[in-house]
């Protein structure tokens, strides 16, 4: 089993078309992985798909970066 | 060559009138269609039999379009069935008429409602779809009143005004995506919605009309083909006004 990190790495990269190696935990959507504001929206539906979660839209909108992201998703996955 | 060859379209409102013309027409050059209607169930299914008789796909999904979890079910079974939505013509609608002063809050509830925030929940159940195929066709079918106002119709020109605009930014949005958005304002469509205007009324609105008639369904699904298809590749965010030159 990948780790979370690593499956939320996979989405950034397919999604987002940046490096594997550019995304850090402390790296943010929108500053710096390039993100614009529709693509941080598809982002959060793939991670909702991809870890077969809802994600609210006030969760969503606290997450900026990836850390963020693997933080929330650790904490709220139900397994 | 078949326009809509291995396309999926939604076409909200095909039980009767101008949305059942589309979703024979959309058949009939190829698309997988899904029938959707809130009440005429059994039009619905004859629409449905009618295209599948001429060797079509369809099926008939009940929803009201300002039902969001209905809306949602009726995506759900499209992907299910079809695999994709590729296209979605926004056509149900109601009319109250009414003279402002007169106009109870209900009629202008009910017809907002439904003919525009139908398309608000609607455009946005599909675009989660739309936006992981990076492509698809949005038609709205707003009115040309929406762009002249009509004594009598405050509600409905409110609403069909609102979705030209709800067009724009939907066309705007979602560009980048692939996904384009239009809508056609019809004139003076023969359907049942028209049917029941007073002889005086259809009289005085015939004067109105450059081209001296009223208009087919037909007419208006020839404009939802082009726009849902190929051909309209390079347009978004546009109104098409078909009615007889009504406006110019
Ligand atoms: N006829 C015209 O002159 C004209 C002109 C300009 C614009 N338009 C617009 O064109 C569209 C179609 O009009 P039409 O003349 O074909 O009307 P129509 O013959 O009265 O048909 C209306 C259709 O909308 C469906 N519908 C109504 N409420 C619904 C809801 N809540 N959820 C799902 N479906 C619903 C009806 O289905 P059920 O019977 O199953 O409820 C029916 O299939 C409308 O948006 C109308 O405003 C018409």
């Amino acid at each position: 089993m990948s780790t979370v990190l690593e499956r939320v790495t996979k989405v950034i990269v397919d999604r987002l078309g940046v490096e594997e190696n550019e995304v850090k935990p402390e790296a943010s959507f929108t500053g710096d992985l390039g993100a614009d504001s529709l693509d941080v929206v598809e982002l959060v539906m793939e991670l909702e798909d991809e870890f077969d979660m809802e994600i609210s839209d006030e969760d969503a909108e606290s997450m900026s970066t990836v850390g963020d992201a693997v933080a929330y998703i650790e904490k709220n996955q139900n397994s | 060559m078949s326009k809509l060859a291995g396309k999926t379209a939604i076409v909200t409102g095909a039980s009767r009138g101008i949305g059942a013309e589309i979703a024979r027409s959309f058949a009939a050059e190829g698309a997988n269609v899904v029938v959707n209607y809130s009440g005429s169930k059994e039009k619905a299914e004859a629409v449905a039999e009618e295209i599948r008789k001429s060797g079509g796909e369809a099926i008939v999904v009940k929803a009201d379009v300002a039902d969001a979890d209905q809306v949602k079910a009726m995506i759900d079974e499209t992907v299910k069935t079809f695999g994709a939505v590729d296209v979605l013509v926004n056509n149900a609608g109601i009319t109250r008429d009414n003279l402002m002063m007169r106009m109870k809050d209900d009629e202008w509830d009910d017809v907002i409602n439904i003919n525009l925030k139908g398309v608000f929940v609607c455009t946005k159940a599909v675009t989660r779809q739309m936006m992981k195929q990076r492509s698809g066709r949005i038609v709205n079918i707003a009115s040309i009143v929406g762009v002249m106002g009509n004594a009598g119709q405050a509600n409905y020109v409110a609403a069909k005004a609102g979705v030209i605009g709800l067009t724009k930014t939907t066309a705007r949005e979602l560009a980048s995506r692939g996904i384009t958005a239009n809508a056609i304002a019809p004139g003076f469509i023969m359907t049942d919605m028209t049917d029941r205007l007073s002889d005086d009324i259809q009289q005085t609105m015939l004067g109105q009309i450059p081209l001296g008639r009223f208009g087919k369904p037909e007419e208006v699904a020839k404009a939802a083909l082009f726009l849902a298809s190929d051909e309209a590749s390079y347009m978004t965010g546009q109104t098409l006004h078909l009615d007889g030159g009504m406006v110019m």
